[in-house]
């Protein structure tokens, strides 16, 4: 405590000497994403939102002004599926086993992810299992979590963090990734939508734990079972707050609140059967769905399936990888070539069809690994300045937020990324980060090999 | 008056709507003889079949000259085309999940069922529970989505299993196979097996009650509130209304006449009696039930309550008056049932075409679809199998497949798409090679 007192003496010292109310970045590119790119342009930032964007600006007096000679201005980009800033969800490291588990992964329910709650599986579903419907991400952030430092550095302002575990695994919420003491001070919006998983079931992994659910179908039938529980208690509810004189009291229940409270759900799909079965199934249960994943999104039936249902897309750049050491014996299905071949083509795939998508880095997050993954995506036919709208505005968009992220427009958040070179390119150098206006310089990089190994399927465990 | 539209609308007809006549043919239609001759298709349904028919405008024809026709083989017991485990198999009582859910239209077995002739089978959940989950029929429309899979009416169902896997305490996850154990779950006997059914139809029959007195309620123009829905009792209670069909996996004698007497005190009828390898001992119990039985054609032996099996099963209880199918509960056993059938005409001496239908229009009638498929009679679906030989002989193959006057498999299309798909994904394979990072610094091995 008393080495942590001089610290943040110094850290406060630094931040107003570094991080003046009012700046301006003038003569640099910038790429506003919801208009069109200024050449020689001004942004001016004040109070930590966008004041002003033009050519041709006057800069207000007494504001720090950075030249921005030789540099490109981006919105902050924003990873549309993550768990930085709940320290307990980091993906484990590749080390620990054949391939890391990506963030979205559900995590198995153990002692470790529920410190508090018993073990003992569940009998069925009244016991609703890895169910914690009422977390919110916004509750759970931890500003000390080391990755919001290197996802920052990646040109990451904001992620919409999840309480990915479980089935019912929370709600998410959007957090700007600022380095403070005061979580609070992260978080712009507290509750975007409820994270949903599922597993197969069987085999070897043994899913949540050996109780119920341990199919597929147990999964879809308790998911079910809870929306029609949720609905009969908001009815019970609604009568009971009418008149209470004279009804027996509905006892309050955590787990159908927090899936009332929830505005939106997100299901997993990579495959065009599970984006078929999931589409069908948020449909029946009446939930505005995103779905995340989607593997296979390259695919023809994929896109109008989106459109039919007009559910937007979170793209997994975990782009699937040929199996390392595979048995020279075994026989490669064609779906399985073709995930290869042709996984990172559904972006522009997507986006030539006017689906909504925004792409997630699904446990990525070293800088080099998150610029090769978008770039993958770019040689497969995504255009450039539609993969920086996919990690940008589209996020924004799908989320309903952007009238405070996404672009570089006047009144917005300050958030920004500017570089030397043009983002996602092989020597193009993050130069410096603005989070709510704040300047953050990008961390030194690891040394190389600091990859970590693919997903198996986001949202989906074996 | 001229009506241009009527006349774009014939000319788009034959895209929607493909007649096809079947001509030269050895028809066997189960239910009616057969016949040489011809098969109508108009509309995807079998509008004649006879020696000499009305052609059809615009009729595309198969020459099916030496070769034969049969309906399309209906396997009552499957568990192919399912995405995730079989069995939920965390619970004694599983009727809250169900096959429907989780149809995988991709699964590489429907297209090799279709391709031995089955155009139709009933998809299970596994054995795992006394009570287990919903099923579901499908028709093998290879290339539809799961939706357009559904045999769109026919009843549901939902498995009950007696016996040893059901009452194996601890589980293995996954059911057979299955290695990693769970906690020991009841029952652990056979006598808990009833227990745990009669139990659970108890629960169905006063959650019937609960919603039977609200409908009476809503019917005298009264306000109240519904009772909870509860998707495990909400299928039990459509079994005790007669709107579900039960598929009960068994195999002794004692445990049939178990469920046979437990469905009468609860005042409903077993659909289908699955494997039922003792059958033929109370073959007479059974036949008074009503229950259908659907068995294996001489497979026994592979656990103990298997040991009292015999081949003539499937024979000996049809003499009884049960209608009996012949099913494969096997991915690879699904792609030839027509050799499946051809041995009850070995073992218990049954006529061709009662040995045929065993895998047609007996199977239809359990799953009360038989006014739809099982024969080839017109009304009925243009489901048909086109085999080069007799079809219950080991040399007949599979020449074509039609469901709903589609044809959904075309032996010389496949045999000659063969290379074209072995040089794309060979492609693929080269592909993928050259773009793998050599191998850097591999250590060789010391000594």
């Amino acid at each position: 405590m008393r080495k942590l007192v001089p610290a943040l003496l110094l850290l406060c010292a630094w931040a107003i000497a570094e991080n003046p109310r009012t700046l301006a970045i003038r003569n640099a590119k910038i790429v506003t994403v919801s208009g069109p790119v200024l050449n020689k342009g001004t942004v001016v930032v004040r109070n930590g939102l966008i004041e002003a964007v033009g050519e041709n600006l006057a800069i207000p007096a007494g504001a720090w002004t950075i030249d921005g000679e030789g540099m490109t201005v981006y919105p902050g980009l924003i990873d549309s599926l993550s768990t930085v800033g709940i320290p307990s969800l980091a993906p484990a490291p590749a080390a620990a086993g054949r391939g890391g588990r990506g963030q979205t992964t559900p995590t198995p329910v153990t002692a470790a992810a529920t410190a508090a709650a018993p073990v003992t599986p569940a009998k069925g579903p009244e016991d609703r299992p890895a169910t914690t419907s009422w977390v919110l991400a916004a509750n759970e952030i931890d500003p000390s979590d080391h990755r919001i430092e290197s996802v920052r550095s990646a040109g990451f302002t904001t992620t919409v963090t999840f309480p990915a575990r479980g089935i019912f695994g929370g709600q998410g919420s959007i957090i700007d990734l600022a380095s403070t003491e005061r979580a609070g001070e992260m978080v712009v919006v507290p509750a975007v939508g409820q994270y949903l998983a599922v597993s197969r079931g069987g085999g070897g992994f043994g899913g949540f734990g050996a109780g119920f659910p341990n199919a597929l179908m147990g999964y879809i039938a308790y998911i079910r079972q809870v929306y029609l529980d949720a609905e009969h208690y908001k009815l019970l509810n609604e009568a009971y707050a009418h008149s209470p004189r004279g009804m027996e009291r509905p006892p309050y229940d955590r787990a159908l609140e927090g899936v009332l409270e929830s505005k939106r759900i997100l299901l997993p799909a990579n495959r065009v059967v599970e984006m078929d079965r999931m589409l069908r199934f948020a449909a029946e249960l009446k939930q505005p769905v995103i779905l995340y994943g989607l593997r296979e999104a390259y695919r023809p039936e994929a896109a109008p399936l989106l459109k039919k249902y007009g559910s937007p897309a979170l793209v997994s750049m975990h782009w699937t990888e040929a199996p390392r050491d595979p048995d020279p014996e075994a026989d490669r299905t064609m779906r399985s070539l073709e995930n290869v071949d042709q996984g990172p083509a559904a972006p522009g795939l997507l986006q030539k069809a006017g689906v909504p998508f925004a792409l997630y880095t699904d446990g990525l997050d070293q800088p080099r690994d998150l610029q090769r993954a978008v770039k993958k995506a770019i040689d497969a036919g995504l255009a450039r300045q539609d993969a920086i709208r996919a990690l940008t505005l589209s996020p924004a968009e799908i989320y309903g937020v952007a009238d405070r992220l996404g672009s570089i427009e006047v009144g917005k958040i300050a958030n920004l990324v500017v570089t030397k070179g043009d983002l996602f390119d092989d020597h193009t150098q993050i130069e410096m980060i603005f989070v709510d206006g704040k300047q953050y310089k990008p961390a030194p990089e690891p040394p190389a090999g600091g990859g970590r190994g693919a997903t198996e399927e986001p949202g989906v465990s074996q | 008056m001229r009506k241009p539209w009527i006349v774009a609308l014939a000319a788009l007809a034959p895209l929607y709507a493909q007649n096809i006549v079947i001509q030269n043919a050895t028809i066997m239609t189960v239910t009616k003889g057969t016949v040489q001759g011809s098969v109508v298709i108009k509309d995807g349904k079998i509008a004649e079949v006879g020696e000499k028919v009305m052609m059809p405008l615009n009729a595309t024809t198969i020459d099916a000259g030496g070769q034969y026709v049969i309906p399309g083989i209906i396997d009552c017991h499957s568990h192919i085309a399912v995405d995730g485990n079989v069995n939920e198999g965390s619970v004694s009582v599983s009727s809250m999940v169900n096959i429907k859910d989780v149809i995988n239209p991709e699964d590489i077995s429907i297209y090799r069922a279709l391709a031995g002739g089955v155009t139709t089978a009933n998809i299970l959940h596994g054995s795992a529970n006394p009570i287990g989950g919903q099923t579901i029929v499908l028709k093998m429309r290879w290339g539809k989505d799961a939706e357009g899979m559904i045999f769109e009416g026919a009843l549901p169902g939902i498995k009950f299993a007696l016996g040893e896997n059901p009452k194996r305490p601890g589980n293995p996850q996954g059911g057979r196979g299955g290695t990693q154990t769970v906690p020991a779950r009841y029952p652990a006997t056979r006598m808990g097996v009833e227990d745990t059914i009669r139990e659970a139809l108890n629960q169905a029959k006063a959650y019937k009650a609960e919603w039977d007195d609200y409908a009476a309620k809503v019917a005298r123009g009264e306000h109240p509130r519904p009772p909870r829905k509860d998707l495990k009792l909400e299928p039990l209670k459509e079994v005790l209304e007669g709107k579900r069909y039960v598929h009960a996996h068994c195999y002794r004698e004692d445990e049939i006449l178990m469920l046979l007497r437990v469905a009468d005190d609860y005042g409903f009828k077993i659909r289908t009696l699955q494997h039922v390898l003792e059958g033929y001992k109370v073959a007479q119990e059974i036949a008074a039930s009503g229950a259908g039985a659907s068995t294996f054609s001489d497979w026994w032996a592979y656990k103990i309550e298997a040991f009292d099996a015999i081949p003539y099963n499937a024979a000996l209880m049809q003499k009884k008056g049960i209608v009996v199918s012949l099913n494969s509960d096997d991915e690879e056993l699904m792609r030839h049932l027509n050799t499946e059938a051809a041995k009850a005409m070995k073992y218990g001496g049954l006529s061709e075409t009662d040995a045929l239908a065993m895998v047609t229009i007996n199977p239809a009638r359990q799953l009360g679809i038989d006014s739809r498929v099982g024969s080839i009679e017109a009304g009925k679906d243009a489901d048909l199998v086109i085999y080069d030989k007799y079809p219950l002989s080991d040399y007949a193959k599979v020449q074509k497949v039609l469901i709903d006057g589609r044809v959904y498999f075309d032996r010389d299309n496949d045999v000659s798409g063969r290379p074209a798909k072995t040089l794309e994904k060979q492609k693929l394979i080269d592909k993928e090679k050259q773009s793998q990072p050599k191998p850097t610094g591999g250590r060789r091995p010391v000594g």
